[in-house]
């Protein structure tokens, strides 16, 4: 047992459902009691989705403890197969039905019989996997069933890729979507399919018509791609095109999985000379696509070149979320942008060593915690400049008076802007650069505050953690503290409150705040 | 037209809140409270994504969340809970703990019963509990088991001489205030609520205690307080609207022989008042999905206030303790002139849908599973699960309903002449 207020993923079955609702005519029965519904509300609230969200419950009662649910799941699926028609049926296990330990399985068979759809029972133990790993799962047992029944074995005629992975529910992913569609359609790739956002299942067997896979996120979809090539043999990108030099190497993968294709296909059909100089076309084509859009259609590394972004060397930044986006921004941070993150920390404990390998030399400490609390308190301890995190993030800032970026899920209905704000590709890295900036303080009036004393001369307002009813504050030092810019007083405050605390000072005077500056820069 | 009202029942398919999520506005209304709820991560998921910021408060309330050790009895649950108990008695020493029963406990059969006692010798603070589970209730109903719990720990009462009158229902105190002043003023004191403001304050229970309720949805606690606390209810419809209100206080003064005053111009004053709203809804059909066990009460005003209601959907309907409610409904369609609506026990949501398309009401109140897809093929719905968080009882707060009823009514109207009300692909 374990005390717990909030949690970053979901549990398993919410995975499933985000799988099942973004494929188009699927329909969820989900085996749990009345009111586990709720993934409904989230869709059509947050996603302010316009369709009935294709969702139901067969609901577990006491009528079901005493009797078992086979009567009712059965004629659940029948009915909703009646009603909507749907090409499949996904059963989802819930927490409730895993501890009942009914053959959920066997009510499927029962019901296959009599169904004009496909029926499926979701594969997801609620106890092992989150939200993350049941959808990550469920895709791939989807398109494993169906491709079992049929695939094509022909490839498209010109390169074509499939991008796994995105969903409902997800954060940015269909603004992510129309961007990677907007790159690939640049470097003359043909999507071949989206999944399961808006696919149909029947067209699954289309799939293996692709060259290769992309998969934008680690989190949900990898599993796909990793089937897909070890039994049809098609290979997958799992780098996510965020940030420059990401996208970069991103475009660079997609060359040499082209390139590689090509003379795999070659063998039958063209001659090997002819190949090769199409490859070493492609390499040059893509390379020059690089240097364009680095240069002149993203705005990114022009930003980080301009005298503004001077302003922004060495900040302090701490980055927490999923492992693809934390992963991603501490790298734009660092590399892109000059800035110093001082931690850098996922709550995707089964993804910790690679986040930790990603993140390695580019911060100073990592984080993998599911555990709300630390990640407050260690942003309270380590007080930076900026946090690029969840939506708990951003309000472990607001009561430190930090600003944040909200960079990954879990996310509210206002990260689910209705305006165009990709995170990958060229276009992501303008809405990137504009978040950092906004995030931090701007520049010149962070200079012209510290020059002019501050404009904001208010009195203190205690928001900060520390207790500080033991000690007083001369007058002199009162107003000291008012002229130090609004947006660090508070930090000088608690830093002079520390160093009084420690030195057991009682009264902090204008003498002490210089002494706490002084041993604060000697630490440092 | 059928002059009786007509009841069915359907398939129980329908969405709701899971009923755990009454802790949200209890531990608000007892403000020494701290609910532990013990369930898994979609109780969890539940809890944190439908009460929103909340969360972020530093609430008094908190999942024990059971992990797999639990489930297959590899750990004690004593054990664990008891040092969870601890935890909380240190961080934030409440002056009573609420256990949330929730479906795994029940299907893993956790006797927290049994182990409230105990844990609560060993720590020193009470525990109750309330078996508040989605195999059982529905979104309400939550409050309704927590207050019957509750009842068990009200202080007794032995003086039987005067009548005394306990009023239950968790109200945001203003309300309370307010309904208890309308009864003062007709010269009735209210000798307590249940729950009151803070635990220690529990008013006192026993034989010749008069009980009434301010939720339709407290069959369990009305029952507590008659069969356990011996004590007498009082059945009226409830204070919800002018009209429910007026007859409520009515009835109160009935049993406590007093000749009520004022009543006709108070209610009438409050209908003047309310004259603005009245010409928007007239004559405007609803359609109630059900899913908080308030809609006999509102669909009940809104007739009074000169709407036409086609179906009545209600997660659960006690024919007992609602009976002066649904005598004063039956009596307001008689007297407005209107066909009974249909009250539809454990709706079927699909179903209902299929009926929304065929009538085309002018509101349909609903939950947020269902509101944008409406919305979205023209239909104009009223977010349900607002009238629980809203303040709708006694005379004042007759406006805030109708504000709600007809807000997207006045939306509407400001965006109607544009052109694009239907806002999905014909199929």
């Amino acid at each position: 047992m374990k005390l717990a207020y909030w949690m970053y993923a979901g549990p398993a079955h919410i995975g499933t459902l985000r799988v099942a609702s973004s494929f188009k005519n699927v329909h969820a029965i989900m085996h749990a009691p009345l009111g586990d519904d709720y993934f409904n509300v989230m869709r059509s609230m947050l996603e302010r989705e316009r369709d009935f969200t294709p969702v139901t419950a067969s609901i577990v009662d006491r009528h079901v403890l005493a009797r078992g649910s086979q009567e009712k799941v059965v004629e659940n699926i029948m009915r909703k197969d009646q009603q909507e028609k749907p090409d499949l049926i996904l059963l989802t296990p819930t927490c409730t039905s895993s501890i009942l330990q009914e053959d959920l399985q066997n009510f499927v068979e029962r019901a296959t019989s009599n169904t004009h759809s496909d029926i499926l029972l979701a594969d997801v133990n609620h106890y092992r996997v989150n939200e993350f790993q049941a959808a990550d799962r469920t895709l791939e047992q989807i398109i494993a069933f169906y491709l079992e029944k049929k695939f094509e074995t022909q490839k498209t005629e010109k390169p074509s890729a499939n991008i796994l992975g995105i969903f409902t529910l997800g954060f940015h992913h269909q603004h992510d979507c129309r961007e990677i569609f907007r790159v690939l359609k640049d470097l003359d790739i043909e999507i071949n399919q989206i999944i399961p956002e808006g696919s149909l299942v029947t067209n699954l067997k289309n799939i293996t018509k692709a060259w290769f896979n992309i998969v934008p996120y680690r989190e949900i979809g990898l599993m796909a791609a990793v089937f897909l090539e070890k039994k049809y043999n098609i290979p997958y990108i799992a780098q996510t095109p965020m940030g420059l030099v990401q996208t970069a190497s991103w475009i660079r993968q997609i060359c040499n999985v082209v390139n590689d294709s090509l003379r795999e296909f070659a063998q039958d059909h063209l001659h090997l000379r002819e190949v090769e100089a199409e490859a070493e076309n492609n390499k040059k084509k893509y390379e020059k696509y690089i240097d364009q859009q680095t240069r002149f259609v993203s705005q990114a590394a022009w930003f980080s070149r301009s005298i503004d972004c001077q302003n922004l060397t060495g900040k302090k930044a701490l980055v927490f979320g999923d492992a693809t986006h934390s992963a991603a921004m501490t790298k734009i941070l660092v590399r892109e942008m000059g800035i110093n993150v001082c931690c850098a920390g996922t709550y995707c404990q089964q993804d910790a060593d690679w986040f930790r390998e990603q993140v390695q030399g580019f911060c100073e400490q990592v984080l993998i915690t599911e555990d709300h609390t630390q990640v407050g308190n260690l942003i309270a301890k380590l007080e930076p400049a900026a946090i690029f995190g969840t939506q708990m993030e951003r309000h472990v800032g607001k009561r430190l008076d930090i600003p944040c970026g909200v960079i990954s899920a879990p996310i509210h209905i206002q990260n689910f802007p209705l305006s165009y704000r990709p995170f990958l590709g060229y276009e992501g890295t303008n809405q990137i650069a504009d978040l950092v900036y906004n995030s931090f303080t701007l520049g010149m009036e962070d200079h012209l505050l510290e020059i002019f004393g501050g404009h904001d001369v208010k009195t203190v307002i205690t928001k900060n953690l520390s207790t500080d009813q033991d000690l007083i504050w001369s007058s002199s030092a009162q107003t000291e503290l008012q002229k130090i810019p609004g947006f660090v007083r508070n930090r000088i405050k608690r830093n002079t409150e520390k160093f009084a605390r420690s030195q057991k000072i009682q009264e902090i005077t204008v003498e002490i705040m210089y002494a706490a500056k002084e041993a604060a820069e000697t630490a440092s | 037209m059928s002059t009786t009202l007509q009841f069915e029942c359907e398939t129980g398919n329908y969405h709701t809140f899971c009923p755990i999520s009454c802790v949200s506005w209890l531990y608000q209304k007892i403000s020494d409270s701290f609910f532990l709820v013990i369930g898994t991560k979609t109780c969890g998921y539940f809890l944190q994504n439908a009460l929103g910021v909340m969360i972020f408060a530093e609430p008094r309330y908190a999942m024990a969340e059971l992990e797999e050790g639990d489930i297959s009895a590899q750990l004690h649950d004593f054990d664990e809970l008891q040092r969870l108990c601890l935890q909380i008695k240190q961080d934030r020493n409440p002056s009573v703990l609420v256990w949330i029963g929730t479906c795994t406990t029940e299907i893993i059969k956790m006797d927290l019963e049994g182990m409230a006692p105990k844990i609560e010798d060993l720590i020193g603070i009470p525990i109750l509990v309330a078996r508040a589970n989605g195999l059982d209730y529905a979104f309400t109903q939550g409050e309704d088991t927590v207050l019957a719990a509750m009842a068990h720990r009200c202080p007794s009462e032995y003086k039987t001489q005067t009548k005394s009158l306990v009023l239950f229902g968790s109200l945001p105190n203003t309300v309370a205030q307010q309904l208890t002043r309308e009864l003062e003023n007709q010269g009735i004191k209210v000798s307590g609520w249940l729950p009151e403001t803070r635990y220690e304050e529990l008013p006192s229970l026993g034989p010749g205690v008069f009980v009434c309720g301010v939720h339709p949805f407290l069959s369990r606690t009305a029952t507590t307080l008659m069969r356990r606390r011996k004590c007498q209810l009082i059945g009226a419809p409830f204070p919800i609207g002018p009209d429910g209100t007026r007859a409520w206080i009515e009835k109160i003064c009935q049993v406590f022989d007093v000749q009520p005053k004022n009543l006709d111009e108070r209610e009438s004053k409050i209908w003047e008042s309310l004259q603005q709203y009245l010409t928007l809804v007239k004559t405007k059909s609803v359609f109630f999905m059900g899913d908080n066990l308030l809609e006999i009460s509102l669909a009940r005003f809104l007739i009074r206030c000169g709407m036409i209601v086609y179906e009545i959907g209600i997660p659960y309907m006690d024919k007992r303790f609602q009976a002066s409610e649904l005598k004063l409904l039956e009596k307001t369609c008689h007297e407005m002139n209107v066909a009974m609506p249909r009250i539809v026990e454990k709706p079927d949501n699909y179903n209902q849908i299929q009926r929304i398309r065929a009538l085309q009401p002018d509101l349909v109140i609903t939950g947020l599973a269902h509101s944008n897809p409406l919305e979205a093929r023209g239909i104009t719905t009223k977010w349900s699960v607002e009238f629980t968080f809203a303040q709708i009882h006694g005379f004042t707060n007759a406006r805030d309903i109708l504000e709600l009823v007809t807000r997207p009514l006045r939306r509407n109207n400001h965006l109607k002449d544009l052109g694009w009300s239907i806002i999905v692909h014909k199929n």
